[in-house]
């Protein structure tokens, strides 16, 4: 088990990297603590692979260290690192079985074969793959062989963290949600560091405690799920988490006022304070389920044209058009939508500010 | 996955069956024709019933010949797959290497059979040959593959590993190129050997291309006939007269048809054995559990 | 280190396999006096006299245009059968779908040399010998199973997902197979087609039965301009030279789909 470390991490698959753009990863500076479930978010391209690759070490970062325990692992190689990866399809020795499969690791660690027996009889009841032990691994479904993967992390007793690589995307829909109950158990028993790497906000959200967001080469926050919905502190956050994502609105600032295209909306005292001083584009970002609609003006409404109602079985979607800009609002199935145009309300408390992208707090 | 059941797919069949069955069948039909009789001249023939296949079944120097051959094939086998993979393993992944690699590597398949043959006959003369000379005035080894049986198997030999070797690299290149990256990155966590990745990733992975590999080599060695009749014609004596030296000796040379006929026919039939034989065993191994 | 180890083996291995091709060369260009009198590594008064001596012989020429004429020839004529079957082989079940294609490979299985008899029978009798698509069709004995075979492995790697997808998507067979599928697997296809060209080209015992003058081989040309002289070791290399040009040439022109074909790695 172990506390991972990242220290001014950044990486360029380039030779001699020189712009900032060079970079796959910009600057990562982070700390997984010991025991934790985290997920590591971000949609394909964003770098995610690459960090992951970094931590267990089959790749080596351009710049920064590495961490383990406060014991510094930068430059040695995955087999040295004690660490595990389940990858995004499954891996395994075909020829094998399952139990040499489970075996594998530990003997090649050179473990005496009782204790090898031990362990995986002990890895395979946690898994529910006793029954398949004296079976091939390669005639086995995708899902079992995805356990066995994780298996054979798991046998080792040394083993620091376990590094999951979009492990689900080979899995029936059906059945993912099945094993993704049982990542979060063995998480629970085992109390492994578990490092877990997708694009699907659903998996990052109900697997891991703590939830990073990457975006081109950085980590752009790193919070609970809860965290990530309710303040995200960049706009691509505010996006990518939640669906639909966050609506944006370009505006401009006056009193405690935004001013969108002509119109004018309310906003918290001490939000507005702040963000007075603050150069660079500002940005109104509002929730779908917050955004406030109804059927007459009134107080600070603001009329908006509805252009599209999307029913999504307890609650519905609906499209806004407020000048140029396009909004959506999630409302719940009893509340009645008007039917042409509609007022809407921007409640203070949910109204955020960002400048350039990030948040004005 | 299940294949769809569909017997139209005969219709995309048809065309290649076409074309080999005209190019098969008759030619076939022809020879068993030959085997059953004793031809004596245009339109004169009797039937023999057995008798040819009696006669060549009973040929010590058909045996011989035989012999000769499955020691021939044998050591093919055994000294170009080990060497081809062995080379498979060492050319470049990714650059400039690869294709110059593959190139050079082509390059003996690309050699009309019987230019093969040329080139060692010049390579290997004991007079003016890098070789045969080297081995006689550098080395002080005496050698001429025209004399000794030993030095007209070696020289067979080295053309053959020469000549084949690269088709084996070949293919079991493809093989390892097509191992995606996580394998040798889950080995690498595993804390496998190289020798264990070799065993359990790389192998098991090439096992298709390498079944591929293996028929080719022991139907293509078995079935030798221009190079050694270009290099050595058979001899000296008649050590190095594999099967197919043999039979054109007694079908086209002497134009014993019915024996020719007769002896064609065994010599398909044992290939066709041993391929079955040795494509089943591949296969098996692939699916044996091994606990 | 490990790396290192490896690039001297290859390299040695590169060095062993070039060595005799460089020993032929050397003889061709050395006069057949010279090459009898002394031992030499390389030719020390380069003659191009034992070129010239084929060049004379105006058939020599000819001969590399049949050659390559029924090379073509045959491994169109593989490809085009070869692949709406392999096709069939990797995506249906069929009566006797297992027994046809053994029986396919058995093709290879059989003797060349006995066949050499019956194909000059069958082939006078049709009237076809002595023409290009004699030696074509026969290549094809060999060719054509070998293509089914490498190319049935390289359509099983595109997932059947994409067939479906094009027949819901209201594609015809042939439309499908011509502008969707046949892409997909262009490397196969690359790497087929060298096989094809490769055993086509360096086969010589049936190519030289089945022709007489009008469609001879190249090899057979440079054979009986050998005889015709006697034994002469320079003009011997000099011709066997010229046999390797082409295929040398073909090679260095298809090397990078060569590497694309083999990347992708099913052969």
């Amino acid at each position: 088990m172990a506390r991972i470390e990242l220290n001014e991490v950044a990486h360029s698959y380039l030779p001699k990297p020189v712009k900032d753009s060079d970079y796959a990863l910009k600057r990562i500076h982070n700390v997984w603590e010991d025991g934790a479930a985290c997920a590591l978010l971000g949609p394909s391209g964003c770098g995610k692979t690459t960090l992951l690759n970094i931590v267990s070490g089959l790749l080596i970062p351009s710049k920064g260290r590495v961490l383990y325990d406060g014991k510094e692992v930068t430059a040695l190689p995955p087999e040295k690192r004690n660490i595990a990866q389940v990858f995004q399809f499954p891996v395994l020795y075909d020829t094998m079985s399952v139990y040499n499969n489970l075996a594998f690791p530990l003997r090649n660690r050179g473990i005496h074969e009782k204790a090898v027996r031990e362990r995986v009889l002990e890895i395979a009841d946690i898994l529910d793959l006793t029954d398949f032990l004296k079976k091939r691994a390669a005639g086995l479904a995708a899902d079992a062989k995805q356990k066995i993967s994780l298996g054979r992390g798991l046998v080792r007793s040394d083993v620091a963290a376990i590094l999951f690589d979009e492990p689900l995307t080979v899995i029936d829909p059906q059945l993912k949600w099945h094993l993704r109950r049982k990542l979060k158990e063995i998480h629970e028993k085992l109390k492994l560091t578990f490092i877990y790497v997708t694009h699907d906000q659903v998996e990052a959200l109900t697997f891991a405690d703590q939830v990073a967001v990457m975006f081109e080469g950085e980590i752009v926050q790193i919070g609970s799920p809860q965290e990530l919905f309710e303040n995200p502190e960049h706009r691509f956050v505010g996006y990518f988490i939640g669906s639909p994502g966050m609506n944006f609105l370009e505006c401009t600032l006056e009193g405690n006022r935004a001013h969108v295209n002509g119109t004018e909306i309310l906003l918290d005292e001490t939000t507005a304070e702040k963000s007075r001083n603050k150069k660079g584009n500002l940005a109104l970002g509002i929730r779908p389920m917050y955004l406030g609609v109804h059927p007459n003006p009134g107080g600070d409404r603001v009329k908006a044209d509805i252009r599209m109602v999307e029913d999504q079985g307890n609650y519905r979607i609906v499209t806004l058009k407020l000048g140029k800009h396009t909004l959506k609002a999630s409302l719940s199935e009893e509340r009645p939508i008007p039917e042409k145009e509609a007022w809407l309300s921007f409640p203070t408390e949910w109204t955020r500010l960002f400048a350039d992208g990030w948040l004005i707090k | 996955m299940e294949k769809w059941p569909n017997n139209r797919a005969w219709l995309l069949v048809l065309p290649v069956f076409v074309i080999v069955a005209f190019s098969a069948i008759i030619p076939l039909m022809t020879v068993i024709n030959y085997s059953v009789q004793d031809i004596f001249g245009p339109n004169q023939a009797i039937f023999v019933g057995f008798e040819w296949f009696r006669e060549m079944l009973a040929d010590k120097r058909l045996h011989d010949a035989l012999w000769r051959q499955f020691l021939f094939s044998g050591l093919v086998l055994v000294i170009e797959m080990p060497l081809g993979i062995l080379i498979a393993l060492a050319m470049p992944k990714k650059g400039w290497g690869v294709s110059l690699c593959l190139v050079t590597i082509a390059l003996p398949l690309l050699i009309p059979w019987n230019t093969i043959g040329t080139i060692w006959i010049i390579f290997t003369r004991p007079d003016i040959g890098l070789f045969g000379a080297g081995m006689n005035s550098l080395l002080g080894i005496p050698f001429d593959h025209t004399a000794r049986p030993l030095d007209a198997w070696i020289t067979v030999m080295l053309m053959e590993v020469w000549h084949w070797t690269p088709l084996v690299a070949l293919l079991a290149y493809a093989g390892l190129r097509a191992i995606p990256e996580a394998y040798y990155q889950a080995a690498r966590i595993d804390g496998a050997s190289a020798w264990s990745t070799f065993l359990y990733i790389q192998l098991p992975k090439m096992r298709g291309v390498l079944t591929i590999a293996f028929l080719l080599r022991f139907m293509d060695s078995f079935l030798i006939y221009a190079e050694p009749f270009v290099l050595t014609g058979g001899g000296p004596g008649n050590s190095t007269t594999f099967l197919s030296l043999y039979l054109v000796k007694i079908a086209l040379l002497q134009f014993d048809l019915g024996p020719g006929g007769a002896f064609s026919l065994i010599y398909f039939v044992i290939v066709l054995l041993f391929s079955f034989i040795f494509y089943q065993a591949l296969e098996r191994i692939g699916k044996g559990d091994k606990v | 280190m490990k790396g290192r180890k490896k690039f001297v083996g290859l390299a040695i291995y590169f060095i062993l396999l070039l060595v005799p091709i460089y020993w032929m060369l050397n003889m061709s260009l050395r006069s057949n006096a010279d090459i009898l009198a002394s031992f030499a590594l390389y030719p020390k008064d380069i003659t191009l006299m034992n070129y010239m001596n084929i060049f004379t012989d105006s058939s020599w020429y000819m001969g590399y245009v049949n050659s390559m004429i029924y090379v073509a020839l045959n491994t169109a004529i593989s490809l085009f059968v070869a692949l709406p079957a392999a096709y069939a082989f990797s995506r249906y079940q069929f009566v006797g779908d297992k027994q046809l294609f053994f029986w396919l490979l058995t093709n290879r299985m059989a003797p060349a040399a006995v066949f050499a008899l019956p194909f000059f029978q069958l082939y006078s009798t049709v009237g076809l010998l002595d023409t290009h698509i004699a030696v074509a069709l026969a290549h094809c004995l060999f060719n054509v199973p070998l293509a089914v075979w490498i190319l049935e492995g390289f359509m099983s790697g595109i997932p059947r997902e994409i067939d479906e997808t094009a027949f819901i998507d209201g594609y015809s067979f042939p439309r499908f197979f011509i502008t969707i599928f046949i892409p997909l697997i262009r490397a196969g296809v690359g790497v087929t087609a060298f096989f094809c060209f490769m055993f086509s080209w360096v086969e010589l015992l049936l190519a030289r039965t089945l022709t007489v003058t009008e469609a001879k081989p190249i090899s057979a040309i440079m054979t009986r301009t050998i005889s015709a002289t006697g034994l002469d070791y320079g003009l011997l290399a000099a011709a066997g030279i010229l046999t390797i040009v082409p295929g040398a040439m073909v090679i260095w022109f298809v090397r990078n789909h060569m590497a694309k074909g083999f990347a992708l790695g099913r052969v």
